[in-house]
């Protein structure tokens, strides 16, 4: 019996793609000593992979994922293992030709050549297919099927070449040994191994596997139904695999994929059928494979139908039976990106949730991300440390994969919201809340609201001010309200709930050197000075912007938003010096903004403090005691994200109810409302030309393309600091732009508001192309209501950033005419910040 | 025109490892499905042939859960054209409480003038492996029942049983009404189709209620065989190994 080696430099646990590209990228890029083990047989060890339909649809509306499949077709391609089909997504409603037109806005975006075909195109490519059931298609000529198994054999043996590796097979994972936070040793029944780094690659098996470090790998393994129909007639007359293009039925929620003479019919339509990773079977006590599992026909019989009305020829065709049919079981997450990178236990990483379409893409990004720090393709969304404590649950990954199963070839909204497992995290004003006729979003768990009904009146009061939308699609999760609140802010004030930030202290002796090194901006600043910085990777890439308030000579507080405060919390632990502690505080403290003409009037009636200007001037902090709201001592800090004068406040969880109602009570006087995150997030931010980590900027973005570079570096080492200076020494090669959308009439003569994601094209609808390579698009759609303009941010070539230069922005498969406003970070309202003050 | 019943019991598939359930009644079929035996997987395709030939109907009959229905759907989208549901715990109810149940059955049908001309089985349930079911169904009929049949042909009132006996085929003719059990090896049942499987969800079962209580003898618990001992033996790595393989595969008679 094979035993595994004693030592090794880094354990790869899985033989799937995943796996399999991990040890040939890790290979590459000069790792050594790589052990990769699989319980299961090779080449096929009885996951996910085996059992894949191995066909790549290119475009997502994500951009992470779509260019983890760009580069995984290529890696296929250069491998030979790739065979273009050519693909269809066909439309049997209007509804869904919009949601098409959607995906030719990506597909543009993202570079990817598509058209929309006509009902008859389809047919004449695939003429089996009944064209009377459908209206029209998504063609995308690049799409095609890949041999992944083949794939991962042939990674392995480069790894082998390379004389890197050493895989053994039918090996059992039995521990993962931790000592100090640090992986050890991978315990298995065929000998332990010593090593510094583990990669946990093994798809439905992860989260057991993760147990054993206690690390939560959040995701579940379900069903994905799957039957092959065959011979046809029609199929087999053709040479090879594969010589009619893929056919994704949307409406139906199926897929149509010729396999040499048989056609395979996998279905997204039933009830979500999810197991936990300890339920499934072993190699023995599986029929097929352990992610083959019995096929329960009850659950397909309706999509039966559906196909067969589709391709009525074919799948009826005399001799075509079914002979094979599974119950496949594939990886799903609470939010359907993947689950990449370190975990809290130094040493082991996670590369799962990843479907075959993305493997070697993934595989070379997490290894490149081991090797340096960073990757070519940002990673973000599929971070591991992106997780809070309630999406560590297995109930929350149960509860939200059930809903969102069904949506796999769904039509979702761009702010649709999640209906399970909600209200985890409620700020203390919930309840006040509820009664203003909150509409809550959800962030990081936090019901967060996103405006208010109880400010409905104020729709009479500004009219068509509002910028009130016509179209179901654009005000689908939105309301004219928002616009209200942001109008009434500018000319009162409006108070904000803001308890979904992620606080955390940095405390001791290396606090200053920890946040110095961390952060762009100068942070040896005097207590009681507010910081806003971007945190950069060693690439010079963000992986941040937030805010750090010096509390005392070694003591920080680090606020950022809640939708990555997670991440930002890991990586600012990762990079503790000496012997300097980080306190997570968010659960401790409530977060409260105040912000309008009226701020100082508002707050001043509520403190003996000084708040005037030259007493509490913009950018410090200080405790202050409220008269009202109980006698609260809070932490006031003079910033502002709505480029309006005022505080946000930093409160004890305690008294934050009774903090806000004393706002809100004092306020009425001044014309104050409740604001919710519509406002604080997008039209008061964009007005103001504040870029926002995740929509302008991620870690492919530099400080000198968004347009936020200061005169001078600060002389201290902080990480990404070489990148940052070679930047500044380089003409960019994208410009982050501020533009506004000239007009909105379409040709149905209905306005039509873009949401965010839209491509940037010249006037007459020519693809721009920047320094990267990369094609703009809107990074974030917006009302600016005291403009009176919808606004679109977007990184643009420095050709085109010129203020004043006509474009266009194309929604829905139309262009509308688009100017260049602003080339850096100057507001279009009040760009001398007059306000602030 | 013959009219066919064939009995199918549901039983997890056995093709992988065998696992009790936890109080040792029964397979448990959680990891590998539920399906029938071979053996009435060749009696369903027997009698489709036997319907599809003379213009008759197969029915497919079962005694067991609800999930049962899902075997006789199977059946159903494979060519027959009824389907009995005999509603009761399976597990209770041993070879003689089957065979009684279906002999009411077989009964009721004479009696609304819908009666079997042959009556189909199993040779034995994968499962239990009782085969007790046939001839106790034959014997409370009063009809001849041959076992271990592999093919039949019907003509004239008369069938044509043929049985890959140890010592030779032998053929028995029987006249009609009769029971027989069928071995697998002497068809290969058939795949369904899409329209079959369309179809057989739109066929309305007949259900019954068990017309009596288990009486007969039952079952006190399973145990499974220790596992018999295994060995690896490495043919060989790469094209070298080819003739070792092929010498194997004559060896088991694979060609």
């Amino acid at each position: 019996m094979a035993e595994v080696p004693g030592h090794a430099r880094v354990v790869v646990i899985g033989a799937g793609i995943v796996g399999n590209s991990l040890v040939h990228h890790l290979a590459r890029l000069g790792w050594r000593d790589i052990v990769q083990i699989d319980k299961g047989p090779l080449p096929n060890p009885g996951g996910s992979t085996g059992h894949a339909s191995n066909f790549i649809f290119l475009t997502d509306h994500s951009r992470e994922i779509t260019d983890l499949t760009l580069d995984s077709v290529a890696q296929y391609k250069e491998m030979g293992v790739f065979t273009q089909s050519g693909g269809f997504e066909v439309a049997r409603t209007e509804e869904r030709m919009e949601e098409l037109r959607r995906r030719m806005s990506s597909a543009r975006a993202w570079g990817i050549e598509a058209e929309l075909v006509s009902p008859e195109f389809v047919q004449e490519k695939v003429p089996f297919l009944d064209s009377d059931q459908i209206i029209g298609a998504f063609w995308q000529p690049g799409v095609g099927v890949v041999d992944s198994l083949r794939a991962g054999t042939i990674m392995r043996e480069r790894a082998l070449e390379l004389g890197a590796l050493t895989t053994v097979p039918n090996v059992e994972v039995t521990g993962l040994d931790v000592e100090d936070g640090r992986i050890t040793h991978v315990r298995t029944d065929k000998g332990d191994i010593e090593t510094k780094y583990v990669v946990i690659a093994c798809g439905v098996w992860s989260p057991k596997i993760g147990d054993m470090a206690g690390v939560s790998i959040p995701l579940t393994p379900a069903v994905h139904q799957m039957i092959s129909v065959g011979p046809c007639p029609q199929l087999a007359e053709r040479e090879g695999e594969i010589s009619f293009p893929i056919v994704r039925d949307m409406d139906t929620f199926c897929y149509e994929r010729q396999h040499g003479a048989d056609m395979e019919v996998g279905s997204y339509a039933h009830r979500a059928i999810l197991m936990e990773p300890e339920d499934i079977p072993t190699i023995d006590q599986a029929k097929l494979s352990p992610t083959e599992l019995p096929f329960t026909s009850d659950d397909f019989d309706p999509q039966l139908e559906q196909a067969y009305e589709l391709m009525p020829d074919l799948l009826g065709a005399e001799g075509a039976e079914i002979r094979y049919a599974i119950n496949g079981l594939l990886s799903l997450t609470c939010d359907g990106s993947p689950i990449l990178g370190e975990s809290q236990v130094k040493g082991l990483w996670t590369a799962a949730a990843v479907w075959v379409k993305e493997g070697p893409g993934v595989g070379r990004a997490v290894a490149e991300w081991m090797t340096q720090g960073w990757s070519e393709i940002d990673l973000a969304h599929s971070d591991i440390s992106r997780f809070h404590g309630h999406q560590k649950r297995r109930e929350h990954t149960r509860l939200r994969t059930t809903e969102s199963f069904i949506k796999t070839y769904g039509i979702i909204h761009p702010a649709e919201q999640y209906e399970s497992d909600r209200n985890q995290r409620k700020s203390p004003m919930h309840e006040s809340q509820e009664k203003l006729g909150a509409f809550f979003y959800e962030t990081a768990g936090w019901e967060r609201p996103h405006w208010y009904e109880s400010n409905a009146p104020l729709l009479d009061q500004y009219g068509d001010a509002v910028m009130p939308r016509e179209h179901d699609w654009d005000s689908r999760w939105w309301s004219p309200i928002i616009n209200a609140e942001h109008l009434r802010m500018r000319e009162a004030a409006g108070v904000v709930d803001l308890t979904a930030f992620q606080v955390f202290d940095i405390e001791g002796p290396g606090a200053l050197e920890s946040v110095q090194q961390t952060c762009v901006a100068q942070c040896d600043a005097a207590v009681g000075k507010v910081i806003y910085t971007p945190v950069l990777d060693a690439n010079g890439g963000f992986r941040s912007d937030l805010t750090v308030m010096r509390l005392g000579d070694e003591r920080f507080r680090v606020v950022t938003g809640g939708a990555h405060g997670a991440s930002d919390q890991q990586w600012f632990s990762d990079h503790l010096v000496g012997e300097a502690t980080l306190t997570g505080r968010t659960d401790e403290i409530s977060t409260i903004g105040l912000w309008g003409p009226r701020a100082r009037d508002i707050l001043a009636s509520l403190t003996d403090a000084d708040v005037s200007d030259e007493g509490f001037p913009m950018l410090t902090c200080r405790e202050i005691t409220l008269t009202a709201g109980g006698g609260a001592t809070v932490l006031a800090s003079r910033i502002s994200y709505v480029g309006e004068l005022g505080w946000e406040l930093y409160v004890a969880m305690d008294d934050a109810a009774a903090v806000w109602d004393a706002l809100l009570e004092t306020g009425v006087t001044h014309g104050t409302v409740p604001v919710g995150i519509g406002v604080y997030g997008t039209t008061g931010r964009i007005e103001k030309g504040y870029r926002a980590y995740g929509f302008e900027l991620d870690a492919e973005r530099t400080i000198v393309e968004a347009g936020m570079q200061r005169p001078r570096v600060k002389a201290a080492e902080f990480v990404g600091r070489d990148a940052y200076l070679a930047q500044r020494a380089e003409t960019p090669k994208a410009v982050l732009c501020t533009l506004t959308v000239e007009d909105h009439r379409s040709t149905s003569g209905m306005k039509r508001y873009m949401l965010g994601g839209e491509p940037i094209l010249t006037r007459d609808g020519a693809t721009l192309t920047d320094g990267h390579g990369h094609h703009p698009y809107v990074t974030t759609a917006g009302s600016a209501p005291s403009l009176g303009k919808h606004v679109l941010l977007a990184y643009l070539p420095p050709e085109q950033a010129e203020i004043g230069t006509e474009l266009a922005v194309s929604y829905m498969e139309e262009l509308y005419p688009v100017v260049v406003r602003s080339v850096d970070a100057t507001a279009l309202f009040d760009p001398a910040n007059e306000r602030m003050h | 025109m013959v009219n066919v019943l064939v009995c199918v019991k549901r039983v997890p598939d056995s093709s992988s490892q065998v696992v009790l359930t936890p109080d040792n009644q029964a397979v448990d079929g959680r990891h590998a499905g539920f399906t029938v035996s071979s053996h009435e997987e060749c009696a369903i395709e027997l009698a489709v042939r036997l319907a599809e030939a003379t213009g008759g109907l197969a029915t497919v009959l079962t005694l067991g859960p609800a999930e049962a229905t899902e075997q006789l759907r199977s059946a159903l989208a494979v060519g027959c054209g009824a389907a009995v549901h005999i509603e009761a715990d399976g597990v209770a109810f041993g070879p003689a409480d089957v065979a009684r149940e279906i002999a009411a059955v077989v009964r009721s049908h004479e009696a609304e003038g819908r009666g079997h001309d042959l009556v189909l089985l199993g040779n034995d349930a994968s499962d239990t492996g009782d085969f007790q079911v046939g001839i106790r169904l034959a014997y409370a009929l009063g009809l001849p029942v041959v076992n271990g049949v592999s093919t039949l042909e019907v003509a004239d009132g008369v069938v044509s049983a043929h049985v890959d006996g140890p010592d030779g085929p032998e053929t028995y003719s029987v006249p009609t009404p009769m029971v027989a059990t069928v071995l697998e090896g002497g068809v290969e049942p058939r795949y369904p189709t899409l329209k079959g499987r369309i179809g057989a969800k739109k066929v309305e079962l007949e259900t019954r209620s068990a017309a009596t209580q288990p009486a007969g003898a039952h079952r006190v618990r399973l145990r499974l065989p220790p596992p018999a001992p295994t060995t690896v033996e490495i043919l060989g790595e790469g094209p070298e190994a080819a003739p070792s393989v092929v010498d194997l595969f004559e060896k088991l008679g694979i060609r």
